[in-house]
């Protein structure tokens, strides 16, 4: 296992600064810079021309790239010519915000997902299972945007149950150690941001969750469906094993495996930047961030926001993996 | 000899008497409850679409940062509540040399700074040396952009400046000397980027410390996000990213202090957002709101419009044939029907202009050359310009919405289909606006296009003096009787000269018809219902130290 953990970690270093050079001339080949982008109808020419002189823009791209690659070796990936703020910075206060929401999208979809699947494969042509079939289906096509502002305006705008913005309550004054909300609040025992901090995620979280909700449903009524007929379950059954256990030791169990797979891939998904979900909630993560970076052609953040979202998606299926092998003992023994 | 430009001394003395009478007011009303119907205390929400990217006013010219620093600082002039005269700040009064080039304010006494230090005339030198110091990467227009537009260069003389020394005469006189005459500079002082901040605290928090290489600056100083220190009536209180900006009153202003505890501009971008926090209770206003949602909005909300202080226009590129022929420019204005697209697709309260700046501007020329909707009188233009078939790459910008602007797609649908009535053959193009569309019309690869301009401070050269006064790839044209009237404009200093010097300039630039202005728009704000005392500004300078909570 660990041999394995290894050797899938070195193959990440090629596949790194492959990525890293593709990035690199990707952005500096899209037309415009960050000069045009930041002055709008303010940026003449010369204006231009200024920046690009002051900012080193008109050196050979290989020097640019050489140059890239000094810093980040180390550990310096530049400022935000938007915000001016230490790219390294902003990673530390956005990425916990973008797993807070990803965790509790994938809370929400695993918790609803599974039992669904799992009881609509139980009750298989039943209402039930048509109902979880098109909800599934209707997760899956429904935009997120649009979700969003649509749980927003029963839940926030008609209701008053839930707030519609943000991470916190705009008076709160709690202070956030970790900068996971949640945790914050259960570290500093401060009930009161506690409740505001879940309030805040409620609805973003159903948002971002309703599509991983709908494809792990279906997989795992599918993946129920599969197991069910296996000889091992009949075998279990007819020695007169008590169903409860029967599927929760043997259905449930082998089922497990291509949900598994989907989970993490959504994860790494959701992680890699829930742009729409956050851009409506206001919710100050890494989609949000690369969105306003790539209009503002704002080199700094692209180059260290994609790898450290490449690294992150890798890590991810890395786990998945492991996870994997540790569910399913053959896998371990190939 | 000193002769007076602008007598404000009676005037401003007059206002500090009444705002001390309401100060004395306001005092006895954090006690009592009610000053004047405006309820004492209380804490506003106000929608920002991002956060300010620096409250250090010297290195911002966007509009999220410059909202939160005009409530934190103050410069020498400010601009009049809801208007864009020029009245007395931080400056009672001011007086010009002869010839212009030397300027002495006469400063208010007993004011401080956030951090206890005592304003004077030192801390004005010192800041109008640090900006004139900048180096690197601070000189990019990206970073001190109305310091470059305002007064050019640094003191390494690459470029020539305007600003040329400061002196403190004593603690309450500062002169400031310029390399030529001037009179616009007395307007762009009200910028933002020209307030008077804590020389002490620039200091102690090395605001204008800048490492790193040329390819990636790092602006390390803390003092723009957590230390701004400037007189205002509202003093900064917290930061936090992707979140909130968090400001209280100052207690020891030296004017009308603010009627409410705190102003807290949370950061949501997205405008339907916004709206629905509105909605929902979380924020009591927002501005540059949708036109779409006015109408729905005015039910349960206050929808205030600020007075236009833009122009949107279709712009030409003489560089390009058949541009360059009069008459085709000419046939070009007479084809566009610029009062049917204002009803149709502008919201209301737009009007259709007539020339490249508003009427809330001086200068403004009510009898300009103006060029009607008559597609008959285009055709006949055409017919005896000379080019036969004129066709034209006509440009607009996809993905965005700008306040004098909010469909470019509509606006160019409706102009192009005006512009075939008459014979001419368009060629549509089309690109995203941020860096794209920009980047082609500024460097002149657009023959016509959309595009627009919305002001900084209330002087006709930060309009037609911008677009005119000197030859540009945008425009592509060469006009030397142009460009000497904005420029002579410009540095005239009697004021009623000046407006006619502009009034005719005008009339040049409109005969000449570099391109065809078709509107001035005035944004939104929504409003809770018992938010009272904002007051809309065609400039944007609106304070909440007037705003309370009924």
């Amino acid at each position: 296992m660990l041999k394995f953990t290894v050797r899938r970690l070195v193959q990440l270093v090629p596949i790194l600064i492959g990525l890293s050079i593709l990035v690199f001339v990707w952005i500096r080949a899209l037309p415009g810079g960050p000069a045009e982008a930041l002055l709008g109808e303010r940026a003449t020419p010369e204006a231009v021309e200024r920046v690009r002189d002051l900012y080193g823009l008109d050196r050979p791209i290989w020097q640019q790239y050489l140059s890239y690659l000094g810093q980040v070796a180390q550990l310096d990936f530049g400022q935000s010519v938007v915000s001016r703020r230490l790219v390294s910075t902003e990673i530390s206060e956005r990425f916990p915000a973008t797993v807070e929401l990803t965790i509790a999208a994938m809370i929400f979809a695993v918790g609803v997902g599974i039992p669904l699947g799992f009881l609509a494969a139980k009750r298989y042509q039943r209402p039930l299972d048509h109902l979880s079939v098109a909800g599934s289906l209707l997760g899956v096509a429904i935009p997120v945007f649009f979700l969003g502002l649509l749980l927003k305006y029963v839940f926030a705008v008609k209701l008053h149950w839930l707030p519609t913005v943000g991470r916190s309550a705009a008076t709160s004054t709690s202070p956030h150690p970790t900068g996971f909300y949640v945790l914050d609040a259960i570290i500093t025992n401060d009930r009161v941001a506690l409740v505001d901090a879940v309030r805040h995620l409620v609805l973003p979280a159903i948002a971002l969750g309703t599509i991983p909700l709908a494809i792990i449903t279906r997989i795992t009524r599918a993946a129920v469906l599969d197991v069910v007929n296996e000889d091992y379950v009949r075998t279990a059954q007819a020695k007169g094993m008590e169903p409860r256990v029967v599927d929760r030791r043997h259905v449930l169990r082998n089922a497990m495996l291509p949900v598994t797979t989907i989970i993490g891939l959504q994860t790494g998904l959701l992680l890699s930047g829930a742009i729409l979900t956050e851009h409506v909630f206001a919710w100050g993560g890494m989609g949000q961030w690369l969105y306003q970076a790539i209009s503002y052609r704002d080199y700094a953040v692209l180059q260290a926001g994609i790898l450290f979202l490449a690294i992150v998606f890798v890590l991810v299926n890395l786990l998945v993996d492991i996870s994997y092998a540790l569910l399913d003992p053959r896998i371990r023994v190939r | 000899m000193q002769r007076p430009v602008v007598v404000l001394r009676a005037l401003a003395l007059g206002a500090v008497l009444a705002l001390v009478a309401t100060a004395c007011g306001s005092e006895k009303g954090t006690t009592g409850g009610q000053t004047g119907g405006a309820k004492q205390g209380g804490t506003i929400v106000f929608a920002a679409s991002s956060d300010p990217v620096s409250l250090d006013p010297a290195f911002i010219s966007d509009g999220e940062s410059i909202r939160i620093t005009n409530q934190i600082y103050e410069g020498l002039v400010k601009t009049k509540a809801g208007g864009t005269e020029i009245e007395p700040s931080l400056a009672k009064s001011w007086a010009a040399s002869n010839n212009a080039t030397s300027w002495t304010f006469d400063l208010q006494e007993g004011v401080k700074f956030h951090d206890g230090t005592a304003f004077n005339a030192a801390a004005v030198c010192a800041n109008f040396d640090r900006w004139y110091n900048f180096k690197g990467v601070l000189q990019s227009d990206s970073v001190s952009y109305y310091w470059v537009s305002v007064f050019g260069g640094f003191s390494d003389k690459k470029n020539p400046s305007l600003y040329k020394s400061c002196e403190a005469r004593d603690d309450k006189t500062a002169v400031i000397n310029l390399n030529q005459p001037s009179a616009s500079f007395i307007a762009a002082l009200s910028l933002s980027s020209f307030s008077i901040q804590s020389p002490e605290a620039l200091r102690k928090y090395d605001a204008d410390k800048v490492s790193g290489t040329a390819e990636e600056p790092k602006f390390e100083s803390e003092y723009g996000l957590a230390h701004p220190t400037g007189t205002g009536a509202l003093k900064f209180e917290s930061f936090a990213a992707n979140d909130k900006t968090v400001l209280a009153r100052n207690d020891d202003y030296w004017g009308q202090k603010a009627i409410l505890d705190k102003v807290i501009f949370r950061t949501i971008p997205d405008l339907a957002a916004r709206r629905q926090a509105l909605e929902a209770g979380e924020i009591q206003g927002y501005d540059n709101a949708d036109p779409s949602d006015v109408e729905a909005l005015k039910a349960n909300y206050q929808v205030l419009q600020r007075p236009a202080f833009n122009v949107a226009y279709v712009g030409f590129n003489q560089k390009k044939k058949p541009l360059d022929n009069p008459m085709i420019r000419q046939a070009i204005a007479h084809a566009l029907n610029r009062d049917a697209l204002i009803k149709a697709k502008y919201p209301a309260g737009s009007q259709v202009a007539n020339e490249f700046m508003p009427p809330e501007v001086f200068g403004y020329n009510e009898n300009v050359t103006k060029y009607d909707y008559d597609p008959d009188k285009a055709k006949q233009l055409i017919a005896e310009s000379g080019v036969t078939n004129p066709a034209i790459e006509f440009w607009y910008p996809t993905s965005i919405s700008r306040p004098y602007m909010p469909d470019p797609a509509a606006n160019f649908q409706a102009f192009k289909a005006d512009l075939e009535k008459v014979g001419f053959k368009v060629t549509p193009k089309s690109a995203p606006w941020r860096p794209d569309y920009l980047n082609a019309v500024q460097s002149g690869g657009a023959p016509v296009y959309l595009f627009g301009w919305t002001g900084d401070y209330g002087d006709p050269d930060n309009f037609v003096g911008v677009f005119f006064q000197q030859p540009s790839a945008q425009w592509g044209f060469d006009n030397k009787a142009i460009f000497s009237a904005l420029n002579d404009a410009e540095k005239e200093t009697d004021q009623s000269k000046r407006t006619e010097l502009y009034k005719a300039a005008n009339e040049q630039i409109m005969q000449f018809l570099p391109g065809v202005p078709y509107a001035h728009t005035g944004p939104f704000l929504v409003f809770a219902k018992n938010v009272k005392g904002y007051v809309p500004s065609p400039v944007t300078t609106e304070l909440f130290a007037t705003v309370s909570l009924g």
